[in-house]
């Protein structure tokens, strides 16, 4: 309870600030806390990427496994993403079931994925109709600073990117490497009384009434949009976003992502 | 999304189902057709078939989730098992789950939740059949059964959604356009406002492309928020006394 009113009392004062044109921690509205990135670091894992954006702090690890393909794709590989919002990163997150925060987040991370065909699922068929390569996807968030979809949607195409194909372990031969084709790279915004925010922290997230998430390729095509929040948000807004998504993911994919 | 290369999706200008590019599938509502709910919709929009059901507002269970100054909106979308081609396990999915949140957030911003603090106000959408589209039926489903229990609203919600197929941007996929096509985008928004409640792509589109598809989906739910009013006045029009 305690923390809820404090919650309130610093909601407002954000408000208020950001009514005035600042932002709590000095940042300018499209501006991103500090980034950074840090690559293969769980040795156990196929591929692994550390994003923090500011406090935020997400891990994601890639896992790959030979399986059984679905009936209606018998020559493609499976990608299975999977989200845990574990007590350890926030006092809010409770441990048991997945719950609609952290399915969402996977499947918002997923869909970027797929919808940019950053991986080439063909190439992950071993033997067409018995085998492929299963893919998972696990994002672990250690420290929730606000902004955790745009923190993992990093993680997941860096850990893609250094992952390599376990052939050894199963007894497969051939080339190691996962072709990845794209680098689908999330934004999110919120609207906070008219202002547009990029990135937003813990207390901007609570105290703006709904958020866009929009995910886009090197091309500059989207793969991948989520609104969320109590609030609706006017048609002119979500064109600006649109806007500004698209070429902060440009700048954010030109530094953090190499082909 | 890859299957669908040898699929012919446009053909002289028109779709696999005859439609052009801007036309929505038929729509039917009808308004207050079960007995126990305190508000309910049946609506079809092309072969889906939903439900709506509303309670409340009523007490909130458990009561630590109570808010003290607002109702709390509670949203479940369920598919019957046999609304599909291949049965689906009862009960919640991922998906279903996400849905059920997206479509929450959907109509929360017309009730006027401050009204009814510690309250729950909960809505039902079950997919009787599904083709394509069900998350937007189910929003339309439920913005009316809100209105037919009486919830005090700003204004109604309308869904649909748009989605590119063969290359064009088209208003209210089909199954075969929604399995086999681009993208898709549902939307939500309070039509006479042009306020976006609820807004999801997945697939992939140019920014150009969203804005086409935004438009058309303005212009469809003009359409759709005058179907549902046109339902709830002609429930309310006629006198029988639904309390029997």
């Amino acid at each position: 309870m305690g923390l809820e009113i404090m919650d309130d009392v610093r909601k407002d004062y954000v408000r208020n600030m950001i009514a005035e044109g600042s932002r709590e921690d000095g940042r300018d509205f499209r501006e991103y806390r500090e980034i950074s990135v840090e690559r293969a670091i769980i040795e156990n894992a196929e591929g692994s990427a550390r994003v923090k954006i500011g406090t935020t702090d997400v891990l994601v690890g890639v896992k790959l496994e030979p399986g059984e393909p679905f009936p209606d794709t018998p020559g493609e590989g499976v990608i299975i993403t999977n989200a845990e919002l574990v007590p350890l990163a926030s006092p809010e997150f409770e441990s048991g079931p997945p719950n609609e925060n952290s399915i969402q987040l996977a499947r918002v991370v997923d869909r970027g994925i797929r919808g940019s065909e950053a991986i080439n699922i063909e190439k992950l068929c071993i033997e067409e109709g018995e085998k492929v390569w299963i893919v998972f996807l696990d994002i672990h968030v250690l420290d929730n600073g606000g902004n955790l979809v745009d923190a993992a949607a990093l993680g997941a195409i860096a850990a893609l990117q250094n992952t390599r194909l376990p052939n050894e372990r199963y007894n497969l031969t051939g080339d190691d490497t996962l072709l990845i084709e794209d680098t689908p790279v999330a934004v999110t915004m919120v609207e906070i009384d008219g202002n547009i925010l990029l990135d937003p922290d813990y207390i901007e997230e609570k105290a703006a009434t709904s958020r866009l998430t929009l995910i886009s390729n090197a091309d500059s095509t989207v793969s991948g949009i989520q609104k969320s929040g109590s609030d609706g948000m006017k048609e002119e807004v979500i064109l600006e976003m649109l806007e500004i998504g698209i070429e902060k993911a440009g700048e954010i994919r030109e530094k953090f992502l190499p082909a | 999304m890859k299957k669908g290369e040898d699929i012919e999706f446009i053909k002289e200008g028109k779709r696999v189902d005859g439609r052009g590019f801007d036309e929505l599938r038929d729509i039917k509502i009808e308004v207050g057709v079960l007995k126990r709910a305190d508000g309910s919709c049946y609506l079809e929009l092309g072969n889906n078939k939903v439900i709506a059901a509303v309670y409340g507002p009523r007490e909130m269970h458990p009561r630590h989730a109570q808010d003290a100054k607002m109702a709390v909106v509670k949203f479940r979308y369920n598919m019957a098992p046999f609304s599909v081609d291949d049965r689906k396990r009862p009960g919640p999915d991922r998906r279903s789950v996400e849905i059920s949140k997206v479509s929450r957030e959907a109509v929360e911003p017309v009730i006027i939740k401050e009204y009814y603090p510690k309250t729950a106000i909960e809505v039902y959408v079950e997919i009787l059949q599904s083709d394509a589209g069900t998350r937007t039926a189910g929003i339309n489903a439920a913005s009316v059964a809100l209105a037919d229990a009486g919830i005090p609203m700003k204004d109604l919600v309308s869904s649909v959604a748009v989605g590119k197929v063969g290359g064009e941007v088209v208003l209210d996929l089909n199954a075969v356009e929604d399995n086999y096509g681009e993208a898709d985008m549902p939307i939500a928004m309070i039509a006479r406002r042009n306020v976006i409640t609820a807004l999801q792509m997945d697939g992939r589109m140019t920014k150009e492309e969203i804005e086409k598809g935004l438009k058309l989906a303005m212009n469809a739910c003009h359409q759709i928020y005058e179907l549902q009013r046109t339902a709830l006045l002609k429930r309310y029009d006629s006198s029988e006394d639904r309390a029997a």
